[in-house]
C-alpha cells in the first residue's frame, strides 16, 4: 500500500468535491424547481400542458443523460441564435451547461416522483379542506403538498442519491469534478485501481452523508405514522434506528 | 318560523350521466333544527348533503345560508359556483362530518382543529388554541391533543372531526352517516356528542341510519326515495305511522336488521 500516493490522491479528489457537490446542488436546486412546473402542467386541466409535459417527461426519461449533456454542450453552440444572445456567455460554460442538462434531467424524474404523490393523497382529505373553505394556493400549501411530499420522499431520495453518481458524467465534458480529475491523475500516473478507488470512497462518503439527512426527515415528517410511545426521536435514533 | 332560515335548499337536481340521482329537493333548516334524512342506499341522501356545500355540483337549483344565496354560473365545463371568494366563506359557515372522518393525517388532532380557524378564517392562534382544547374537553378527547389520526379509536376520530367543524362556528353542521363506518361499541361516543350540540340548539343536517337518533333527537325526519323526498313530518308523526307506505317498510325492515343483528 502507498499511502503518501493515496495520501495525495484523496487530497486532490477533495479538492475537487466542492465542484462535485456544486454540480449536484445546483441541478437539484432548478431541477426540483423545473419539477414542480412540469408536474403542474401534467395534473393540470389544459391539455397542451398536459401534453407537453408529458413529452418532456417521455425525452429526458428516455434519452441517456450523457447524450442530452453532450447535445447542450456541443449542440447549442451551433445555434447562431444562442451564440450571439445574452446566455451565450454562460452556455459556453462547461459548468453552467453539465447544470443545465442535469437540472433538465433530474426535473423529468422527478416531476413524476411529485406526480406520484400527489396521487396519493387521500381525496377524503381534500375535500374536508375544501369543506371547511380551503381552495387554491392556501388548500395547495397546508393540505395537498405537505402529504404528497411525505408520499413523494423515499422515491425522491433515491434520486437525490442518483444525481449524486450522476454528476460524473460532467468530467466528460471538461468539468472539473471529481471523477474528471480522477482521470485526470491517471493519465497521469497509470495507477487505476487506487485512484477510481479513492474517487469511489468520496462519493461513498457524500451519498452515506446525504442520505443521513434525509432519513433523519423522513424520520421527523413519519411522526403521524408511529406509536406515540415511539415518538420524541432523538438525531442518534435517526442515524442508528430505534432503541430496542 | 318568520326569521330567514339557517339553510335554504331549492329545487336541487342532479344526475350522473344517464341517472338522475336528485328529482328536485327543497328544504328548509331554520335555528335550532336538527334534521334526520333516512333513506335506503340508493336513494341519493349522501349526494343531496354534498351538493349543500357543493362538493357534489347541483344541475340546477339554489343553496341559500343565512339569506345569501351562493352565486353559480355555467361555463362549458359545467356547472360552479361564480365566486370562489363566496363559496369558500359560505363553506367555513357550513361544518361537514364526514362518514370515514377525512382528518388531515399529516396533523395532529389539535393542529387539525385550529387549522380552518388560523388559516381559513385568519383568527389570533392563541385563541384559536384556547378554543380547540376546550372542544376537545368537551367531546372528551383532551387527552388526545397532540395524538395523530392514525392512533385514535374510530369513535375518537370522528369526535375530533366533529370539534373540528365545530371550531370552525359554522351556522348548520353536515353530518354524512357519521357513525356508518364505526364499529357497534362505539356508535354510543358520537351519538352522545351528537345529543349535545342539539340540545345546544345547533342546527344540523344528519343523514343516518341510526333510528333512535332520527326518532329521540332530531325535530324533522326526511326521508328519501328515488331522488325525492317521499314524506317528512316530525319523528312523533313519522314513527307514529304518519308516514308513507314507504317508510313504513322501511322502517320495518331496518328494525327486523336491527334485531337479527
Amino acid at each position: 500500500m502507498d499511502f503518501p500516493f493515496l495520501l495525495s490522491t484523496m487530497k486532490a479528489l477533495l479538492a475537487a468535491t466542492p465542484t462535485t457537490l456544486g454540480l449536484f446542488s445546483l441541478s437539484i436546486f432548478f431541477g426540483g424547481l423545473l419539477a414542480l412546473l412540469i408536474v403542474t402542467m401534467r395534473v393540470s386541466n389544459n391539455i397542451a400542458a398536459r401534453t407537453f409535459a408529458k413529452g418532456y417527461i417521455f425525452v429526458f426519461r428516455g434519452s441517456p443523460l450523457l447524450i442530452q449533456m453532450f447535445l447542450v454542450f456541443y449542440g447549442l453552440g451551433q445555434f447562431g441564435v444562442i451564440r450571439h444572445s445574452f446566455v451565450w456567455p454562460a452556455l459556453r460554460e462547461p459548468f453552467v451547461c453539465a447544470v443545465l442538462s442535469l437540472a433538465l434531467c433530474t426535473g423529468g424524474y422527478s416531476a413524476e416522483i411529485f406526480r406520484s404523490g400527489l396521487r396519493a393523497v387521500p381525496p377524503g382529505e381534500v375535500e374536508a379542506a375544501r369543506a371547511a373553505g380551503m381552495s387554491g394556493f392556501l388548500l395547495l400549501r397546508r393540505i395537498i403538498a405537505p402529504i404528497a411530499f411525505r408520499h413523494a420522499l423515499p422515491a425522491y431520495s433515491t434520486e437525490i442519491v442518483l444525481m449524486v453518481k450522476s454528476t460524473a458524467l460532467a468530467s466528460l465534458v471538461t468539468v472539473w469534478e471529481i471523477t474528471g480529475v480522477a482521470q485526470r491523475l491517471i493519465s497521469q500516473t497509470y495507477r487505476t485501481m487506487e485512484v477510481f478507488m479513492c474517487a469511489a470512497a468520496l462519493y461513498l462518503v457524500l451519498n452515506f452523508l446525504i442520505l443521513q439527512v434525509l432519513a433523519l426527515i423522513e424520520h421527523r415528517l413519519n411522526r403521524h405514522n408511529r406509536r406515540p410511545a415511539e415518538r420524541k426521536p432523538s438525531v442518534m435514533s435517526a442515524f442508528f434506528g430505534a432503541r430496542p | 318560523m318568520s326569521a330567514i332560515p339557517r339553510l335554504s335548499v331549492r329545487n336541487i337536481r342532479k344526475r350522473f350521466g344517464a341517472h338522475e340521482v336528485l328529482r328536485g329537493i327543497s328544504l328548509d333548516a331554520h335555528d335550532g333544527d336538527v334534521i334526520s334524512v333516512l333513506g335506503a342506499s340508493g336513494s341519493g341522501k349522501s349526494t343531496f348533503l354534498r351538493c349543500i356545500n357543493l362538493l357534489e355540483t347541483a344541475d340546477e337549483g339554489d343553496i341559500v345560508v343565512n339569506g345569501e344565496e351562493i352565486a353559480m354560473k355555467t361555463t362549458p365545463r359545467g356547472r360552479g359556483a361564480a365566486s370562489r371568494k363566496q363559496l369558500d366563506r359560505i363553506r367555513s359557515d357550513l361544518g361537514m362530518v364526514f362518514q370515514s372522518f377525512n382528518l388531515w393525517s399529516h396533523l395532529t388532532i389539535l393542529e387539525n382543529i385550529i387549522e380552518g380557524p388560523v388559516h381559513v378564517q385568519k383568527r389570533p392562534r392563541v385563541d384559536c388554541v384556547a378554543e380547540a382544547e376546550a372542544l376537545l374537553e368537551k367531546v372528551g378527547i383532551a387527552d388526545r391533543k397532540d395524538y395523530y389520526p392514525a392512533h385514535l379509536s374510530g369513535g375518537q376520530k370522528q369526535r375530533a372531526a366533529i370539534a373540528r367543524s365545530l371550531a370552525m362556528k359554522p351556522k348548520v353542521i353536515l353530518f354524512d352517516e357519521p357513525t356508518s363506518a364505526l364499529d357497534p361499541e362505539l356508535v354510543g361516543e358520537v351519538l352522545h356528542v351528537m345529543r349535545d350540540l342539539a340540545a345546544e340548539k345547533m342546527t344540523m343536517l344528519v343523514v343516518t341510519h341510526e333510528m333512535g337518533f332520527a326518532r329521540n333527537v332530531s325535530n324533522r325526519v326526511i326521508f328519501m326515495r328515488d331522488g325525492q323526498i317521499d314524506c317528512d313530518g316530525t319523528p312523533q308523526d313519522m314513527f307514529g305511522g304518519k308516514g308513507s307506505p314507504y317508510f313504513q317498510q322501511f322502517i320495518r325492515h331496518m328494525e327486523t336488521e336491527h334485531d337479527a343483528a
